[in-house]
């Protein structure tokens, strides 16, 4: 695994137990978040983006299990990893921020204690008597630099601002110098202005951290914004995969087509949305071969039948489509 | 064309012009805040209120689709219900179709609400999980068309039908967690559209579908709407979203209006900062594409002490000394486009 990249997912498979049977809502999908990107992992609800996420920090609990693939972050495979041994990874080199802010941040705790306890919990070296004013220092440096005066740091959650709770998210990951934070959904509840200070903040702490970041969305116009590159799911399979200059100027999947065509652009002047007939499969019985080819406008023979294989089409361009890979039919 | 905007006139039916059939004039609501015995002392007896809508008029064509955009916090939705008379303003009337909603006892208020309907955000939320897709939409006929059950189930049939849900046998008897979301908020409309309103509010319609289904349900509202000659007050914070459907629109901010106007004088020639602010900030899906302009600083400030002078004042790039003393008007600087900014010329170039 060359050096350069930080996460490397392999054929990664996440099972939903239910009542009606097993749901595959992450399907054999293989990713590499490269060190000091911005990676967007784009698709619309139920396309397991979400799924992915969480199985990245192995947070799965109940009914979701991985059962297949390997996680291989920063040399390690953590699927081969012990319970014992993943707080050392969850929040300390991987930090997480959540679409609604309020529900990761304990109500009744003082935004100061929140960042104190979370340095202490994961550096020990933080256990000794100067430890409080040291972690405090640190804490005042962070939220100044995100833009939250140093005196707030003494208020609840309740508070502070959509967005200025969402900033506190990402202190707490940078406080601990996270190598790689996954932002689910971050300014989804947030008003426009905020939602782009906050991107604008993103790509700040990127280059100024070196922090790499996996920013999942369904909002397009926010990966056009930010990411490097772009990551499409469908039905939880991967799509489509490549720089994002790439994929919006020259999308190859006709899903991502079909995507970027229906998204509002306030900049254009086309009198019409594209409408993208039909909806995703259940995933209970998904169809064979892609999935995407019951709603897909080129659809072949080969399509209903066998699955393509997700491959390199231009350099750094990757997509699981039978119109640019050699297939046993003829296509017409 | 002229939009009649000067404060405290009290417009007769006589003066109201045909072709509106909303019109608004210096509509306040202030909700005070749950407060004490000793806060009360504190304040002299005077309550604090959040000031959601503060002195706002406009007017609504028959047949136009009207955008009212803003933050969270804005009070755009509080005019929404104010609209539907959900909401008794603190100030202010409603008039539709020339009628006060002010003079109307409950009894003919409900009357006159068979011809104006809301859609809400959440379809979920808005359908009761026990009831039957074809109960839901059979209520308000029920209530307003006829209590035959035969009628009544043939006339939810048609609108199943105008909502793309066909055959409509197949969905009368499903309930609300059996479809998709999509579905789900055409069952919506197709509820607030069975009794065939005049008005339809839609508060944030298709802020919760996927990209894929919003521009479904949007070309469904659109058809619908020529289809039964109905008029949207569209209520919306998705400017890029608002720019496919409206053909006037309104900026709030704080409870006011600061810019109302075609959607095309405001989106092209904005002359208000906070629009520009806001058009500016709207992520679009172009990777090639950088914003020009800087943000405003910080965040809404308090609806319950807003700012003195011109609201905006306090995060405004090319706010000055008198804004933040003298409250601009709205003022009509280009035909049908009224801006709330004493420097707007500055933009309008």
């Amino acid at each position: 695994m060359s050096n350069d990249i930080l996460y490397s997912i392999r054929n990664l498979t996440v099972e939903y137990k239910t009542r009606a049977g097993a749901v595959r809502a992450v399907d054999d999908v293989s990713l590499d978040i490269r060190r000091g990107e911005i990676l967007g992992l784009v698709g619309e609800s139920g396309c397991g983006k979400s799924t992915l996420g969480k199985a990245l920090m192995r947070l799965h609990t109940g009914p979701a299990s991985i059962t297949g693939g390997e996680l291989w972050f920063d040399g390690r495979d953590l699927v081969q990893l012990s319970e014992n041994e993943m707080p050392y990874i969850r929040g300390a080199e991987i930090g997480m921020v959540f679409q609604d802010p309020m529900t990761s941040l304990n109500p009744v705790q003082r935004i100061l204690d929140h960042i104190t306890e979370t340095i202490k919990t994961h550096e020990p070296q933080f256990e000794s008597e100067i430890s409080d004013e040291s972690a405090r220092a640190r804490a005042e440096e962070l939220v100044e630099r995100l833009g939250i005066r140093r005196e707030r740091l003494s208020d609840y959650p309740h508070q502070m601002s959509g967005g200025m709770r969402q900033r506190v998210m990402i202190a707490l990951a940078l406080a601990l110098r996270a190598k790689l934070v996954i932002a689910d959904e971050p300014t989804t509840s947030l008003d426009v202005i905020v939602e782009a200070k906050f991107l604008d903040l993103l790509k700040e702490l990127k280059e100024e951290f070196g922090l790499t970041i996996l920013l999942i969305t369904h909002n397009i116009g926010v990966v056009a914004e930010v990411a490097d590159r772009v990551a499409v799911m469908y039905a939880a399979k991967m799509a489509e995969v490549g720089e994002v200059n790439d994929v919006f100027a020259d999308s190859k999947h006709p899903y991502t087509q079909g995507l970027l065509r229906s998204v509002p652009n306030i900049r254009l002047n086309e009198g019409e949305l594209y409408k993208m007939g039909g909806t995703p499969p259940n995933l209970l019985h998904p169809p064979t071969g892609c999935r995407f080819a019951p709603r897909c406008p080129h659809v072949m023979e080969i399509c209903t039948k066998v699955d393509p294989a997700f491959e390199s089409i231009e350099k750094d361009h990757l997509a699981s489509c039978w119109l640019y890979q050699e297939a046993p039919v003829d296509r017409s | 064309m002229a939009q009649s905007q000067q404060k405290n006139t009290t417009p007769s039916s006589a003066t109201k012009t045909d072709d509106n059939l909303v019109q608004i004039e210096n509509l306040r609501k202030h909700f005070p805040v749950q407060s004490g015995f000793i806060a009360e002392m504190l304040n002299k007896g005077q309550i604090p209120a959040v000031k959601a809508v503060d002195g706002v008029s406009f007017s609504i064509r028959r047949g136009e689709v009207f955008g009212l955009a803003g933050e969270s916090g804005s009070g755009k939705s509080t005019v929404g219900r104010l609209v539907l008379g959900l909401l008794e303003p603190t100030d202010g009337q409603v008039l539709f179709d020339g009628i006060d909603l002010g003079d109307l006892n409950p009894e003919e208020l409900r009357l006159l609400r068979s011809r104006m309907q809301v859609i809400f955000q959440d379809p979920l939320a808005s359908l009761n999980p026990r009831m039957s897709i074809g109960e839901a939409i059979r209520h308000p006929v029920k209530i307003h068309i006829t209590d035959d059950p035969r009628e009544g189930r043939e006339v939810v049939y048609q609108i199943l039908e105008k909502v793309g849900l066909a055959p409509p046998e197949q969905y009368y008897d499903k309930f609300p967690h059996q479809i998709s979301g999509g579905q789900r908020q055409r069952i919506v409309i197709a509820r607030a559209l069975v009794t065939t309103p005049d008005l339809v509010v839609a508060d944030e319609p298709i802020a919760m579908a996927d990209v894929s289904v919003r521009a479904l349900l949007l070309d469904l509202m659109m058809r619908l709407k020529n289809e039964l000659n109905l008029t949207y007050l569209f209520i919306t914070h998705d400017l890029a979203t608002a720019k496919y459907v409206c053909d006037r629109i309104a900026i709030m901010y704080l409870g006011r209006l600061c810019e109302i106007g075609p959607l095309a004088d405001i989106y092209e020639h904005s002359g208000h900062p906070y629009t520009r602010a806001l058009l500016e900030a709207v992520p679009v899906p172009d990777p090639r594409h950088r914003r020009k302009e800087p943000m405003p600083a910080g965040e809404i400030p308090s609806a319950i002490n807003p700012p003195s002078g011109c609201r905006f004042h306090p995060r405004c790039p090319i706010a000055k000394e008198n804004c933040s003393v003298d409250e601009p008007e709205l003022r009509e600087l280009r035909p049908g486009h009224l801006i709330a900014c004493h420097y707007a010329e500055e933009f309008l170039e």
